[in-house]
């Protein structure tokens, strides 16, 4: 007898609250659109935050109130970007695709205080290590690899040399790892473009060429042969105008310290893992 | 009832029989869920908010198992009532106070399973608590748990950047500095209340 009751109260208490919540998901029913999960399903899905919204959720929800633009994603492709457009009902014109680039070369090139760095690897770290990190340098890529433990599309590495180096094939510029980067000399350039200046030292001529055998010394020779204006001397180190540069690679025949070079001719260097 | 019943009580949640640490119940979300501060204080609050609600529910369910002659059926009847309850909180707050359902976001539906919750209903009916001591040490027994996995998510978070011998990192090290916290708040069993 005792069991019969045992399974009528289990019973009986099972099926209140069953039928509590079946009414209680009609009352507290909560609509949400469709579009949500259609815009959410066109986006990445990596949750890289390179829109600034907290995941590709919170991204959805922003471009659903039109708090934010369909192409606020960094990180879709110009097909997905126009997905989300037809499902939101507007036009976007394409945008030119960026990559993540690292103002940087120096590596192994680079002067170094000590032989061997044994301490945390984590580039924040690094940076408090004897005052302004392991480099002479004080702008360099210190290889600590904080950039590529922020890179959610695993693009970006230490190369050979031991200066982080983008892919660029499958970088989709969210540019976590500009955030995640102590010296701030991730930036982001176009795709199409050539001709890159990796380097970002502000020191004068004579201090930057002592402390790295491919720094920038600011001597003005790119600048001046620049065909189309592009290149302009400021604060020491060059810097590259991607709205007037032309890919003509003047520049790069003109580098005295061979820094200004051809992406597609150079090749990649084989990344260490 | 006296105030100073229901402080002794809470004291007692909080500090020298802590979920966590004193009486080793909910360790899952403790080791799950402590890997960033703010986190982990999502989670502490959701256990607060959850505590209170099922000490406040299983009260009735118990005086009508009583009156039954069930006792031996608690177990599974307060499962019923906590997973119930979940569900229905997580449906209310989802309409009503979307912005709390927000910040205690996933932390909601996985505190259906979290054996502290189960250990606080069981142990108001071991304890003999009447209503009102019951919410109080579920509440004050949420707090406890807010505060070991917030003392031991900043732990972890210096862990991270620490540099323990290979076997020992990750989870290992995790574990000895829960026992190391576990036996710091042991130094709480002595504590005396002067009345």
């Amino acid at each position: 007898m005792n069991i019969f009751y045992a399974v009528l109260t289990l019973g009986v208490l099972g099926g209140v609250f069953g039928l509590m919540l079946a009414l209680a998901s009609k009352v507290f029913e909560v609509k949400t659109d469709p579009k949500l999960g259609m815009i959410l399903e066109c986006l990445p899905g990596a949750n890289c935050g390179g829109c600034g919204y907290p995941g590709c959720a919170g991204c959805a929800a922003a471009i659903l109130s039109k708090a934010a633009p369909v192409n606020a994603c960094p990180s879709c492709s110009g097909l997905q970007t126009s997905r989300i457009a037809a499902i939101m009902g507007v036009e976007v014109k394409t945008q030119e695709r960026r990559v993540a680039f690292v103002r940087c070369s120096g590596g192994e090139q680079a002067g170094h205080k000590f032989e061997r760095y044994v301490g945390i690897q984590d580039c924040v770290a690094i940076t408090k290590v004897s005052g302004n990190g392991t480099l002479d340098c004080s702008y360099g890529c210190l290889g600590g690899g904080t950039c590529v433990t922020a890179c959610k599309f695993d693009a970006i590495h230490i190369n050979a040399r031991g200066v982080a180096e983008v892919d660029r094939e499958k970088c989709t510029c969210c540019m976590q790892c500009a955030r995640a980067c102590p010296r701030k000399i991730i930036v982001s350039m176009p795709y199409a473009v050539d001709v890159v200046l990796p380097c970002a030292n502000h020191e004068k001529g004579a201090a930057a060429k002592a402390h790295c055998a491919i720094s920038c010394i600011g001597c003005r020779l790119c600048e001046k042969n620049c065909p189309s204006g592009a290149i302009t001397v400021s604060n020491n180190v060059a810097r590259i105008d991607y709205d007037k540069c032309t890919s003509c690679g003047i520049c790069v025949t003109k580098c005295p310290r061979k820094l200004i070079t051809d992406i597609h001719a150079t090749g990649k260097v084989e990344p260490v893992a | 009832m006296q105030w100073t019943t229901l402080f002794d009580i809470a004291l007692g949640a909080i500090l020298v029989n802590n979920f966590i640490l004193a009486q080793f119940l909910g360790i899952c979300p403790f080791m799950g869920v402590s890997k960033k501060m703010d986190t982990s204080i999502g989670m502490g609050f959701a256990v607060i908010f959850v505590m209170g609600l099922a000490s406040a529910l299983c009260y009735p369910v118990n005086l009508l198992l009583d009156a039954l002659g069930l006792n031996y059926m608690r177990t599974v009847a307060f499962i019923l009532v906590i997973a119930a309850l979940v569900q229905f909180v997580e449906m209310f707050l989802k309409k009503s106070i979307p912005t709390l359902y927000e910040a205690l976001g996933v932390y909601l539906p996985l505190i259906t399973t979290n054996c502290a919750v189960l250990g606080v209903v069981l142990l108001n009916v071991q304890n003999n608590y009447n209503f009102i001591e019951s919410v109080v040490y579920g509440i004050t027994g949420g707090a406890g748990f807010l505060l070991a996995i917030v003392l031991f998510s900043s732990i972890r978070e210096r862990l991270e950047f620490s540099d323990p011998p290979r076997a020992f990192q990750g989870f290992p090290i995790a574990l000895v500095t829960a026992g190391l916290m576990a036996l710091c708040f042991m130094g709480f069993s002595g504590l005396q209340i002067p009345w």
